[in-house]
């Protein structure tokens, strides 16, 4: 049975089943030999890229994806709020754009933002960050990250390290596990730790999972995947708070000594200094291969959606 | 039932009598309404009356104003299970039990700052109701989700 996106919009992790993803990451393992060259699957598409909040590292995620598979990109890249500042009708704006492009991605820094400008719009959308609570195509990346790397994601413990309050990464991430009978241990900082809500929807849920505020070298060993999340630092509306916090937790060689032989280390990147960079040595390290694997999904999400 | 019997006693020509409130909630109702007492119309408010269905309840008479249809939706919010009579030339021509409906669009805004309903003129806010009795609203942009105590702070 073939799965289709054609037309749809990915705006939430949970507007996605698991054979939905399962076909996704089956199409970008397929495209991988067009990761390095050209195919022209989607000659004469265009994609819109409207970034009000910047992240080059996604834009270029995208726009090389497109790209490989022979399509055209257009748009923008927001250094600041100046035009949001402005009062500019983020609706109105898309509505203008749709004309140009076949899908339109967008990050912005208000949550609901894809939705709205999804909701508008008759072409498909993709939500590429908003705010601080979704980030569903970063979550398809990790999925498939681990799928790939482990073969399967059903029965592994998935260890979160780091700020956990405000990366929209691990909440969409999490959501997508929920697909999969998996186990969680979330270890952060005091005032990193997940948010009541997130604690309250899975109990709500009845999944298990322990919460720690130090990582210690016999927790690491329970895990199959460790997942390590930077501060972010642009959602502090106290300054002091992130004083505070700022490197109060860093991944380092010591924490890696008795872990399992096939553990994987993701992070979605940019680090600071949260993971040791003698970490990139050891086989667990598995973050640039990350990066890669996010271009096949991206190239496998724009292909389901387009053709 | 002393109460009861005089606020039979007092019928109105043309109102409304909003009827079955949850207790102590008859003065929140007046102040969403906007209704301060200075605008001459005549109000009956009988507070923590006995009631058969609701142990104690609260009940307002208003002479002279009916309400706007999202103003009964407000009320509906927080005041589920009321009963709203509409008074005509001293007969009840229309008694309406009110139910939130499962989906609340515009009436009351998301309480997540960074909500793009709270910054995008051409976005109305959008709950989906979870429950009804304790209230839980969840916002369909940013799945805010907000309790009664919330929503009650923001109908104001
Ligand atoms: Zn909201």
């Amino acid at each position: 049975m073939s799965i289709s996106l054609s037309g749809r919009d990915l705006i939430s992790i949970n507007d996605v089943t698991k054979e939905e993803m399962l076909a996704i990451f089956r199409e970008a393992t397929s495209l991988e030999p067009y990761a390095r060259s050209k195919s022209d699957v989607l000659k004469g598409k265009v994609m819109a890229l409207l970034f009000f909040e910047p992240s080059t590292r996604t834009r270029l995620s995208f726009e090389a994806a497109m790209k490989r598979l022979g399509g055209d990109v257009i748009g923008f890249e927001e250094p600041s709020m100046t035009s949001i500042a402005k009062g500019e009708s983020l609706i109105d704006t898309a509505k203008v754009i749709e004309n140009y492009a076949d899908i339109i991605v967008v990050r912005h820094p208000f949550e609901g933002a894809a939705k709205a400008i999804a909701d508008a719009v008759q072409i498909p959308v993709i939500n590429a960050g908003s705010g601080a609570l979704s980030h569903p195509t970063q979550a398809l990346v990790d999925l498939y990250t681990i799928w790939r790397e482990k073969g399967r994601i059903d029965g592994l413990t998935i260890l979160f390290f780091g700020d956990l309050k405000y990366s929209r990464a691990v909440r969409s991430l999490v959501r997508g596990l929920l697909n999969f009978n998996v186990s969680f241990i979330f270890v952060s900082p005091e005032l990193l730790k997940l948010r009541e809500e997130e604690r309250e929807f899975l109990k709500s849920m009845s999944i298990p999972f322990i919460e720690k505020s130090s990582l210690t070298s016999d927790l690491a060993r329970e895990a199959d995947v460790v997942y390590v999340t930077r501060i972010q630092r642009e959602r502090f509306t106290d300054p002091m708070e992130y004083e505070r916090v700022k490197g109060s937790y860093r991944l380092s060689m010591e924490h890696l000594q008795h872990v399992k032989n096939d553990l994987i280390i993701l992070h979605p990147l940019p680090r600071v200094n949260e993971l040791d960079w003698e970490i990139d040595k050891t086989p667990y390290a598995k973050y640039f291969k990350q990066v890669f694997y996010g271009l096949l999904v991206r190239m496998a999400l724009l292909k389901m959606m387009l053709t | 039932m002393a109460i009861d019997r005089e606020l039979r006693v007092q019928k109105i020509k043309e109102g409304i009598v909003i009827d079955h409130l949850r207790a102590g909630t008859a003065l929140k109702i007046l102040e969403m309404l906007g209704i301060t007492g200075k605008e001459g119309y005549i109000i009956t408010v009988a507070m923590n009356v006995p009631s058969q269905k609701l142990g104690t309840k609260d009940i307002i008479k208003i002479e002279g104003r009916y309400l706007s249809p999202s103003e009964v939706s407000k009320i509906a919010l927080i005041a589920p299970k009321v009963t709203l009579n509409v008074i005509k030339d001293y007969q009840v021509v229309r008694k309406e039990r009110l139910i939130l409906p499962e989906e609340i669009v515009g009436i009351i805004k998301c309480s997540n700052p960074t909500c793009i309903t709270n910054h995008e003129p051409q976005v109305q806010s959008k709950f989906l109701v979870l429950s009804r009795e304790p209230l839980k609203i969840k916002c369909k942009y940013c799945e805010t989700i907000m309790n009664q105590e919330e929503v009650f702070r923001r109908l104001s």
